[in-house]
């Protein structure tokens, strides 16, 4: 005869702790919490014929960056043709994007409706066109890219600071994407050249 | 005589343990969390460029693809040579290797984020653009347009 309540020993639970001390350092070792950051691009569609539109663009809206193979920077615009140094780089970038003095041989400054916002006058139809050897550093090239990019996120951030009173990064997504439509980032990464019989 | 001396023996009380578990289950959980196991070996040497205030964090893992360009790492020299090599997932590839891994790894992506895929290309620093070029050339034929410079981002203080 079991006589009245039976109780339930209590668990010991002192190794509970071991257990997941075991487990906590397994997941410790197996982590890895390097988080992947880096240079956003979209590459243009593959179309065949790409090469022949290019030839339409007007000569004063087109600046070509073009990284030779002993890694020197070129920039030609119209017809001038100069080296420069990686540090220069954005400015002139700057200033062919934004072209403030309305020079004659700089991009073409036309009206443009930023969707949902307002008419701006803007270098809507500008290119930036860069162009590598085979044999260019890919550090240089990543550089240049980084200039560009650096080129183009100032001057949207000096247009929200007139148009909006407010840095860049403050702003709305709404407005962000205003100031990218203002901007839009219009980097043409050249067709390679081809060599001997190495078919595309 | 002070009402503050204690008399004989003074024992440290025992600590009450028994909150350690799941103080360590939270932390556990933690690292459960943001675990990501690594599922490729890197077989190449692989030292990405640094840059500045332009780098942006990559976010949502599961759109990202990995193609890694370098020097093969030390144990994989004697084999493949120092030259450049791509690497796709566990093994080394060629170019043309490039439109079906793409379109395995769209193959594996939910429906609604296969147009949100985006190709990390980890390139070592010193690899000449000549096979960049050439791997960018099949990422647009295989319709894979979004790509992302992998680099670490150096942090200047003004």
């Amino acid at each position: 005869m079991a006589k009245g309540k039976r109780k339930v020993p209590g668990l010991n639970q002192s190794s509970t702790a071991d257990i997941s001390f075991i487990l906590l350092i397994f997941f410790l070792v197996t982590t890895s919490m390097d988080t992947d950051s880096g240079l956003a691009r979209r590459l243009p569609e593959w179309d065949p014929d790409a090469v022949e539109q290019e030839l339409k663009i007007k000569e004063r809206n087109v600046m070509t960056v073009s990284v030779n193979k002993f890694n020197e920077i070129h920039v030609k615009n119209g017809v001038m043709s100069r080296q420069i140094e990686i540090s220069e780089l954005k400015d002139i970038a700057k200033e062919f994007i934004a072209n403030p003095e309305d020079n004659a041989s700089l991009p073409i400054k036309e009206e443009y409706e930023i969707p949902d916002f307002k008419t701006v006058v803007t270098t809507i139809k500008h290119v930036i066109s860069l162009q590598t050897d085979r044999v260019t550093n890919y550090e240089v090239y990543f550089q240049v890219q980084h200039e560009l990019s650096r080129a183009y996120s100032e001057l949207r951030d000096e247009w929200t600071r007139q148009t909006f009173r407010k840095k860049y990064d403050d702003c709305t997504d709404d407005e962000k994407a205003f100031a990218r439509g203002m901007y839009s980032t219009k980097i043409s990464e050249a067709e390679p050249k081809q060599y001997g019989t190495q078919g595309l | 005589m002070s009402k503050f001396r204690s008399n004989g023996k003074r024992e440290m009380p025992e600590l009450n343990t028994s909150s350690l578990p799941d103080l360590i289950f939270t932390v556990l959980f933690f690292f459960m969390m943001v675990t990501s196991m690594r599922e490729v070996e890197v077989k190449v040497d692989c030292k990405i460029p640094t840059g500045g205030s332009e780098i942006e964090k990559l976010e949502r893992k599961s759109l990202v693809s990995h193609i890694y360009i370098g020097p093969p790492s030390k144990t994989w020299r004697p084999i493949y040579g120092p030259s450049p090599r791509i690497q796709l997932n566990d093994k080394f590839a060629e170019t043309n290797a490039i439109r079906e891994f793409v379109i395995a790894e769209r193959e594996s992506m939910y429906e609604h984020d296969k147009p949100l895929m985006k190709m990390s290309l980890k390139i070592d620093k010193d690899t000449q653009m000549g096979i960049i070029t050439d791997v960018k050339q099949e990422l647009r034929k295989a319709k894979a347009l979004n790509i992302v410079y992998s680099a670490t981002k150096e942090d200047k203080k003004k």
